[in-house]
């Protein structure tokens, strides 16, 4: 009798907020999902069934081409950076150097802004004016300091430009993949490592064959986070260069999805955009929801 | 005698008339809100817009007026929130829009505005608009909106100083202007200053424009122009030559840092609409002293027009108070009240000349007498669809100076629109 108040209570709490999920996300995920199928050009509504045309017309298209271009190599050299440099801060802070908790926090801050703040930021440091005249931000920095060869056109460099938009990504949240490694440092058992210092293996020794082994599935949660930051990207690169760049140099998927929607009002077409986006996401973070999904069941 | 009682009767009839017009104005008992969505959000935009509400309110006490503004390019925030606000059925009182195309495409078609011919009937638009802007606004026989300022955007504006000092004249031609800006490269000056995507789009439509005559230009528009032609190919020619003598950073800059060049004397002209006079004054500049400004060069006795409107959607709530509204803004005091602040000159060709300076008076005059053709980028001549395209074009234009592989694109952009 307890139990099955107990049950009900649970149900009655929980159906508010699994209500609105079903209707916010997932409900609003499959009439995207009809929409992309749709006829649907300029505001009025047109759902006549056009199967997968959206889909084959922002396919070919040069621009999605670029995108694709831009996400793999923004995705590729940010989450590296941010796991490396995470690492390192990390293994940093292990060493309990005097005053940790204000190096920490110095790390970790950047991740506290939002990414349009950055965005200005570093729309600001990234200025691509090579001449020496109009040198401002990094440019100059690297001139005045005799790094000259150093001076680029950052992000509007044709192929990649989107590693200048990287930088700022890593800037903001390797701070948090340091958190995250620190923690997993901090959890690794005492008697692990005094044993290992007991059979005469030396610090280098230590981080190389017991620690980093032990943060592999951090580094799979730090992966999937930033995978889908990444994959989403739409406000760091809006803040820095809301056109895209130079011939679209640093166009991502979201942004095209945003003009194709609410400028060009092909609303079937930005449909598509977004589900394909969606898919990308899944790939990533449906093996890891079965991974973790299992782990639980095991325990 | 009959003849005098007739004529009588009518001065009778118009004095009635006058005055019944001017109740339907100012009616001090006329109650409701009134939402206003627009993008007005900079200084001199926002202060415009202010002043436009105090002259609402002085001539309709009681009526609240709701205003909503959305920041963002080009109002492009905006329409994010008014397609949801119209699909879902709760449109606002009345918003800003582009007229022309601006209007037609994305809210006449679809059917959700209600004419406002009968408006320009009963104040008498008809004949203080020009021919010109009425072609413009007018689709299937019906007005739409109603303009409340008028911005030119084929307009090049010149560093006085710079120009002087090398011993330049202002180009009125083509040739004029690439043997000017060869001068000025050798010299070390910037030619022209140029800013983000958006910027080249708008240098564009102006060398469109210049190379191709207005009817021409008109006819790209409406079909009438094929865009494959070689005529078409020759104004591409032009832009891609006018691109070497740009700023090397230009995607990386606003309009008005782009302007901001030619302030501190960086560069020599800049072409962007109107809108940058008034950021020139700001930055302390006098007209005709610190800087100049002709048509773009080859464009001259045309007028490259774009008007922000205001229009009435169906189901808006409290009609009558927008209908005020819109009287209002049409109304010579109200566009007196809210161009002189703009920095934009109004629609009607009847304006208090003494409230504008030099550079709004000659844009005046030049309204009245030009051949006035929409503005593309500005969303007067073509839909929200085919502008993208051409931004897409363009923009992969920028980068990789490809004339062909343009106008091939153009081509499509048009199949597609027309």
């Amino acid at each position: 009798m307890l139990r099955n108040k107990e049950r009900l209570l649970t149900l009655l709490l929980i159906s508010p907020s699994v209500l609105a999920i079903a209707v916010f996300v997932y409900g609003f995920i499959g009439w995207t999902a009809r929409v992309s199928v749709s006829r649907w050009r300029g505001l009025l509504p047109d759902y006549t069934f056009v199967g997968l045309a959206n889909f084959a017309r922002i396919f070919g298209s040069h621009r999605f081409q670029i995108n694709m271009w831009n996400i793999t190599v923004f995705t590729v050299l940010f989450i590296a950076g941010c796991l490396l440099l995470g690492l390192l801060l990390a293994i940093l802070l292990d060493q309990r150097p005097r005053r940790e908790g204000i190096f920490r926090s110095i790390y970790l801050f950047p991740m506290a802004i939002s990414f349009i703040v950055t965005g200005v930021v570093w729309r600001w440091l990234l200025n691509p004016a090579t001449v020496i005249d109009r040198l401002t931000g990094l440019n100059l920095l690297f001139h005045e300091a005799g790094l000259g060869f150093l001076v680029n056109v950052w992000h509007m460099h044709p192929r990649f430009g989107m590693a200048a938009i990287a930088l700022a990504g890593v800037w903001q949240m390797s701070g948090f993949t340091m958190a995250l490694y620190l923690a997993g440092m901090r959890s690794i058992p005492e008697p692990l490592l005094e044993a290992a210092r007991v059979d005469g293996a030396d610090k280098v020794q230590i981080y190389r064959r017991i620690i980093i082994p032990l943060l592999r599935p951090i580094t799979l949660s730090a992966v999937v986070i930033l995978g889908h930051i990444s994959l989403k990207l739409f406000d760091l690169v809006m803040a820095i260069s809301a056109e895209g760049g130079k011939g679209f140099s640093v166009d991502v998927p979201a942004m095209n999805m945003w003009f194709t929607t609410f400028r060009a009002m092909r609303f079937g077409q930005g449909a598509a955009l977004a589900m394909f986006l969606l898919l990308l996401v899944s790939v990533l973070a449906v093996p890891y929801l079965i991974y973790s999904i299992r782990k639980e069941a095991q325990l | 005698m009959l003849r005098k009682t007739l004529v009588l009767l009518m001065v009778a009839g118009l004095l009635v008339g006058f005055s019944g017009m001017a109740e339907v104005e100012r009616d001090p008992d006329l109650q409701g809100t009134l939402e206003i969505v627009n993008w007005w959000t900079a200084g001199g935009e926002a202060e415009a817009l202010a002043a436009l509400f105090s002259v609402f309110s002085e001539w309709h006490p009681r009526v609240s007026v709701i205003n909503s503004t959305i920041a963002g390019g080009a109002g492009i925030g905006a329409r994010a929130v008014l397609i949801s606000r119209i699909l879902g059925g709760v449109p606002p009182g009345t918003f800003q829009v582009h007229a022309g195309r601006g209007t037609i495409d994305p809210h006449v078609i679809p059917g959700h505005m209600e004419p406002v011919t009968f408006l320009y009937e009963e104040e008498g638009w008809v004949d203080v608009f020009p021919q010109a802007l009425l072609d413009m606004l007018r689709f299937e026989g019906e007005f739409w909106s109603v303009p409340v300022n008028i911005h030119r955007s084929n307009v090049l504006w010149y560093n006085k100083g710079v120009f002087a000092e090398h011993g330049l004249n202002p180009p009125t031609t083509f040739a004029e202007f690439f043997a000017a800006a060869e001068v000025l490269q050798t010299a070390g000056v910037i030619p022209l200053a140029l800013g983000e995507t958006w910027t080249v789009v708008h240098l564009f439509e102006t060398v469109l424009l210049a190379a191709l005559g207005p009817d021409a230009y008109i006819g790209l528009w409406n079909g009438d122009t094929d865009w494959g032609a070689p005529e078409v190919t020759a104004a591409l020619e032009y832009f891609d030559r006018m691109l070497n003598y740009v700023n090397q950073d230009f995607a990386a800059l606003s309009w008005d840092e782009a302007a901001g060049l030619v302030v501190d004397g960086t560069a020599a002209m800049n072409i962007m609409g109107d809108w940058a006079h008034g950021y020139f004054m700001g930055r302390g500049w006098t007209p005709g002293v610190d800087y100049g400004w002709v048509p773009v060069p080859g464009s001259g006795g045309a007028f490259q027009a774009l008007s922000d409107s205001f229009g009435l959607p169906k189901g808006a709530p409290d009609r009558h108070v927008v209908v005020a509204w819109l009287r209002m803004i049409g109304s010579r005091e109200g566009q007196d009240a809210f161009n002189p602040i703009k920095g934009s000159i109004p629609a009607r060709v009847d304006a208090d000349r003494t409230l504008y300076d030099a550079y709004l008076l000659s844009a005046m005059d030049d309204f009245a007498r030009d051949a006035i053709v929409p503005s593309m980028m500005h969303g007067a001549a073509a839909s929200p669809a085919w502008m993208h395209d051409i931004i897409e074009a363009v923009s992969f234009f920028a980068a990789d100076r490809d004339v062909v592989v343009l106008q091939r694109a153009l081509v499509n952009a048009a199949a597609d629109a027309l």
